[in-house]
């Protein structure tokens, strides 16, 4: 007697043994719509949010005030555009192609993150972005290094070893300004007044009010939530600052001995909904800049796939 | 003839002919990294910041050689941010604007033909430094110059508009051929002895390089309007003021402090 197909409640079932076993789940297995859905939106905002990083952080590059920093610098973006590329990569398992995803970023059907939309006003902030954003993204990412999906879990391992250098970086380059002249002391802690709160936004609303959490939780896409990775990284960074001699812009914080973390006051949501929904210092500039430079482009990437036509170049450029 | 090499010999030689490679390095690395986040994919990002980041090294070494033969405790970032425009020693070639992609990418192959030659032949220099950096520069010229040829190629071959870009392209930066080979007092004395290469003799394999590529790219070697002159003696287009006023910045504005 042939056996009947598996029916949806099944596979449903079957899919959600083999995540409740931590078993890392890959493209060729049967995965719900829904979880197809959700794991794509988080890898391509994750991949724009590289992309899109690229130009406040670029903005110092041909100014770097010394050839040392000046090839960190460059160093750093160059791995930005190769998390870009992996991330791609992995949404791609999904069935969607790279083009596609960069539509959707420009029609806005798909975002990335928030912190981007700040702008980087002095040098300063590149020692922000890396000490505090790329902080808080290893916090995020270390603990997605465990997620259930392999092909983000696998980019998530590489990531997060070139972050945990960039982050590095940051805090060095704070040191150094910290430690200079009246002004370049000044620089520095103007950076952290002005990236504090926005950093501590990158972890999403409050676990009451985030709408994705307890299905991303169900499904080990997330593995930690929200509140609990700003705890995190909040108690990482206040010794840190100490330690660069900055302070940090919050006369709440202090450290609660029952909790064993430290305490901190309320974050500004309604500043978050307001850049998220685009009401941010540069999300305009941000998305011009990258619909630009792909339009640009264009012409380019006609001429590539006419060569690889012509020749049957079998690498051709992807768009 | 490594006597002649030393340390006193020479030295103010040495240094200038140091700050004209540094210089064409660090002035090409600037103009790249304008191309951050702007490039066409997301693999040519990737790849002119790579060829940047090489550039970038390869002017650290040359300026902190040039440095030390001079004497006088000037380092990289002195050399590098407190020169003016009249004491860069760089090609005209590599100051000149991005342009379009295809204006960067003939930029950058003509100059990778150039550059991979320089440092084949400085493999072979008395002087154990430079030799050192014509044996690593070297490779590094090879990849750049197989990426830009190879976007010469595609180009060139492409469509109508992409042809006729960079044509056009070709014909605006073909001036700036004929400074690469122009040789000097300095150069002559430095090739006697037998720390230097002598960049005329260079020629007759730049063209041969160039010409295949053209074949490939069915484009054809054009006819210079004019010839770009004195960029190693300081005489620079207008486009090199605007690029350092940028660069210097930011570090001139602080002055003795430490990054």
């Amino acid at each position: 007697m042939a056996q009947e197909a598996p029916g949806e409640d099944q596979r449903a079932a079957g899919f959600q043994a083999l995540v409740d076993a931590d078993h890392r789940l890959e493209p060729r297995d049967w995965l719900p719509d829904r979880y197809r859905s959700m794991v794509l939106r988080q890898i391509a905002q994750h991949a724009h949010s590289e992309v899109i990083g690229m130009q406040p952080e670029g903005n110092w590059i041909t100014r770097a005030p010394s050839l040392r920093r000046k090839a960190i610098l460059l160093a750093k973006v160059q791995d930005e555009a190769g998390h870009g590329l992996y991330l791609y990569a992995a949404a791609e398992t999904l069935g969607v192609a790279r083009e596609e995803l960069v539509a959707r970023l420009h029609d806005g059907r798909q975002k990335y993150s928030s912190i981007f939309n700040y702008p980087t006003r002095t040098w300063a902030d590149v020692g922000a972005i890396g000490w505090l954003v790329d902080g808080a993204a290893i916090t995020n990412q270390l603990a997605l290094t465990r997620t259930s999906y392999g092909p983000y879990a696998r980019a998530m391992v590489r990531i997060c070893r070139e972050e945990s250098f960039h982050q590095r970086q940051g805090f060095e380059l704070l040191w150094a300004l910290a430690r200079g002249t009246e002004a370049q002391r000044r620089m520095a802690q103007d950076a952290v007044d002005r990236w504090w709160w926005p950093t501590l936004m990158m972890f999403g609303p409050p676990d009451a009010r985030s709408p994705h959490t307890a299905q991303s939780m169900a499904w080990r896409i997330k593995r930690v939530s929200n509140d609990e990775l700003r705890q995190r990284f909040v108690d990482m960074a206040v010794p840190q600052a100490a330690a660069l001699g900055l302070t940090l812009p919050d006369p709440e914080l202090r450290w609660n001995a029952d909790r064993g973390h430290h305490d901190f006051g309320p974050i500004d949501w309604e500043e978050f909904q307001r850049v998220v929904g685009g009401d941010g210092p540069c999300n305009a500039e941000r998305l011009r800049v990258h619909r630009a430079a792909h339009d640009d482009g264009a012409w380019v990437r006609a001429a590539a796939a006419a060569f690889a036509a012509k020749h049957r170049d079998p690498v051709a450029v992807p768009a | 003839m490594t006597a002649a090499t030393g340390p006193a010999v020479g030295a103010a030689d040495r240094c200038a002919y140091a700050l004209r490679l540094g210089d064409d390095a660090l002035v090409l690395a600037q103009r790249l990294t304008e191309w951050s986040a702007h490039a066409p994919t997301l693999e040519e990002d990737l790849a002119l910041e790579n060829i940047a980041l090489d550039l970038l090294g390869q002017a650290r070494h040359l300026l902190t050689y040039a440095g030390a033969a001079e004497g006088q405790g000037r380092d990289e970032d002195r050399l590098a941010y407190w020169r003016d425009d009249g004491e860069f020693c760089n090609l005209q070639l590599v100051e000149q604007p991005n342009g379009d992609f295809a204006a960067t990418m003939v930029r950058q192959w003509l100059f990778s033909t150039y550059q991979r030659l320089l440092y084949l032949a400085l493999r072979a220099s008395a002087d154990p430094d430079l030799s050192a950096i014509g044996e690593r520069g070297a490779k590094e010229a090879a990849y750049h110059l197989d990426h830009a040829a190879n976007w010469v190629r595609r180009l060139g071959d492409g469509t109508e508009e992409s042809h006729r870009r960079t044509e056009a392209a070709l014909l605006g930066l073909w001036p700036f051929v004929a400074e690469m080979f122009s040789g000097d007092a300095v150069e002559a004395r430095l090739v006697a002895a037998g720390v230097a290469v002598d960049g005329r003799a260079l020629r007759p394999a730049f063209d041969a390089a160039v010409d295949a590529v053209l074949a490939e790219a069915t484009l054809s070697r054009p006819e210079a309007a004019f010839t770009a002159r004195g960029g190693r003696s300081g005489h620079h287009t207008e486009h090199l003021g605007h690029l350092l006023a940028e660069m210097q910045h930011l570090h001139r504005s602080h002055p003795g402090a430490s990054w």
